[in-house]
């Protein structure tokens, strides 16, 4: 419609001159190019399943499925009496993972609650941003903090029996980590709690106690749910914490004042390695890699599919 | 609702007239109790990260000079090393990751925003984005790895800068995406029909219009991305950067370090003088991050005033 104005209108506007099908074309061109930029995000997905599939099938070829999945032994290091059995690692990240959100889901939704039904818009104003600063924290920051700061201060003062690397410092500074995460997402939902709700309590003669514990959290309950998975499948995921604070043994043990590896530790404890490409070594990190991206996969499904169907409608 | 409504009903036609408790003292204690609490549980987070800062600067300020700055890292010599390959390669590895992902980024989140029809292709790359910004960054070392690093090595130089830079692109990329498409989000679509109106097309609308005014928005959740791209280790690590070099790279393919990767080699060390090190390490990094985000707020400020 425009470029019809402009084709028959007559020339004297200067600006009015522009030739109508080299703006078609770049019109084309631009969409193509930005179509690109987006489809660029489906090409990389392809790419991990790809990278992952194509070194995982290879290890396979090696290593039974069954015994990778079952076995309770990891010793990769050594070769020539190999055991590949995943389950150490998985025990190890599990362990991290339950101790940081024991941590995070009590203070994140405790601090989504306070933001949300107590503090002063002033007070939000900074206390959010704050709150935020600590996911922005580099992990290796918080790797180092774990190691020499928290560890030694829980050893010093109420479990002497704690080894250097052990599960419980790494989770604990971890779940620090994650209280951002889960705070922002189940305030999400509790601000989406309709006010007469609160209002209608507070009517009834409720505290604020009340109307929080027992309207706003069950009324936001599928956004907390949503928050404690997404809280987990950051435990899971998360690589320098564990690999410098954890330790770098694989047993099977819930023991958290003990060493343990988890799987993200392991890859890198290989990588920073020199290991020939191709060989079985190689390999795992990829198998380990396959398992913890399937993992996450699952968690992040299954958060979104919480909060798309357990949605409270107002 | 229904829930949480039925909720007080039931406990209303449970109450007798003797269950009734006109006292609402003893409420209004727990209630304070419980304001303490979430109030205290707030702070813990905030006073971890002030114990963690006062540490890391206890420990690692006094040893932050310019020897550190310029030195090279040294085994033998831990007393004079320095962290100057790792700080020049963070540099090389923010501006390449920059080069890489802002026009991506931005295209895509144009692209999503403003030409794409709301159909079931559309849902997917919707999709794909959300999940791949769920992906531990782990992973995105391993696709480096795979693709970066071994397949497309004779172009990139294997385990280079390029590389590194690269794969650290893909990982904040759905961070951008989105931050630039809440931005589009908030522009009142009568601007758009307003170009429309007089003429312009969809691209001039969006380049003369549509992206001046998404700009701050878009910037800063930009720089935020860049410095948690900054500040990421573990992909570096699978992707390969050195753990000791003695010279700053050369150009995009040359062998790099990075300051994490550094500040991790150092706290890998048994003996004490590394750890200092790696506080110090931690200072300089620090330091970095705070200046990109200062430039990420300062951006966003002049822009909002001028729009």
């Amino acid at each position: 419609m425009a470029v019809e104005v402009g084709r028959k209108g007559r020339p004297e506007a200067g600006d009015w001159r522009r030739n109508s099908r080299a703006r078609h074309l770049r019109e084309r061109a631009v969409k193509v190019a930005l179509a690109a930029c987006a489809y660029l995000s489906v090409l990389t997905t392809f790419g991990i399943v790809a990278v992952l599939l194509f070194e995982t099938l290879d290890f396979f070829k090696e290593v039974s499925l069954l015994k990778f999945l079952t076995g309770t032994e990891w010793s990769a290091s050594f070769q020539g009496q190999a055991e590949y059995g995943i389950l150490p690692l998985v025990c190890g990240t599990l362990l991290t993972t339950a101790i940081a959100i024991l941590v995070a889901l009590p203070l994140g939704l405790s601090a989504a609650i306070y933001l949300s039904e107590y503090a002063s818009a002033r007070l939000r104003r900074w206390l959010k941003p704050a709150l935020e600063v600590l996911a922005g924290v580099p992990t290796v920051v918080y790797g180092y903090f774990a190691l020499t700061l928290v560890t030694p201060f829980l050893k010093d003062t109420i479990l002497p029996s704690l080894s250097v690397f052990n599960a419980l410092s790494a989770g604990l500074v971890m779940g620090v980590m994650i209280i951002p995460t889960v705070a922002s997402v189940s305030e999400d939902s509790i601000y989406a709690v309709p006010r007469t709700l609160r209002e209608g309590a507070y009517a009834l003669g409720a505290t604020r106690r009340e109307v929080a514990t027992r309207i706003v959290v069950p009324a936001a309950l599928s956004g907390i749910v949503a928050a404690f998975i997404l809280g987990v499948s950051r435990a899971i995921g998360e690589t320098m914490i564990v690999a410098i604070a954890a330790g770098a043994q694989p047993v099977l043990t819930l023991n958290p004042l003990s060493s343990v590896q988890t799987m993200t530790a392991y890859i890198v404890q290989v990588a920073s390695g020199d290991t020939p490409r191709g060989t079985t070594t190689y390999q795992t990190i990829f198998a380990v890699g396959s398992t913890l991206f399937v993992m996450t996969l699952l968690l992040n499904i299954v958060s979104y599919w919480f909060v798309r169907h357990y949605r409270e409608k107002y | 609702m229904a829930r949480a409504g039925a909720r007080i009903t039931q406990e209303n036609d449970r109450g007798h007239a003797s269950d009734f408790k006109p006292s609402i003292s003893p409420r209004h204690w727990l209630d304070r109790v419980f304001t303490g609490v979430v109030f205290v549980a707030t702070l813990v987070g905030l006073v971890v990260l002030a114990v963690l800062l006062v540490d890391v600067f206890k420990d690692g300020l006094p040893k932050v000079n310019w020897q550190f700055i310029t030195g090279y890292p040294s085994q033998i010599v831990p007393e004079t090393a320095g962290i100057y390959p790792a700080l020049l390669g963070s540099l090389w590895l923010l501006g390449l990751t920059a080069l890489f992902s802002v026009p991506l980024g931005i295209g895509a989140a144009v692209y999503l925003e403003e030409y794409s029809a709301d159909n079931w292709l559309t849902r997917v790359i919707e999709i794909n984005i959300a999940n791949l910004a769920g992906v531990p960054s782990i992973i995105y070392g391993l696709l480096g790895l795979g693709i970066f690093v071994s397949v497309l090595g004779s172009l990139t130089g294997g385990e280079s800068v390029l590389s590194g830079a690269l794969t650290l692109s893909l990982l904040i990329l759905p961070v951008i995406i989105v931050a630039t498409r809440e931005s589009l989000k908030s522009i009142p679509s009568a601007v758009r029909e307003g170009g429309i109106a007089l003429g312009a097309t969809r691209w001039e609308v969006i380049r003369g219009h549509l992206l001046p005014m998404a700009l701050p928005g878009a910037l800063t959740g930009t720089i935020l991305a860049l410095s948690r791209a900054i500040g990421e280790t573990a992909p570096l690590i699978v992707v390969g950067a050195a753990v000791y070099l003695n010279y700053a790279p050369e150009g995009p393919r040359s062998d790099y370090m990075a300051i994490p990767i550094q500040i991790f080699t150092w706290i890998e060390q048994p003996q004490d003088v590394f750890k200092t090190l790696a506080a110090a390490g931690i200072v300089v990094l620090m330091v970095v991050l705070l200046l990109t985000n200062s430039v990420a707020i300062l951006t966003r400020n002049r822009y909002q005033r001028r729009g």
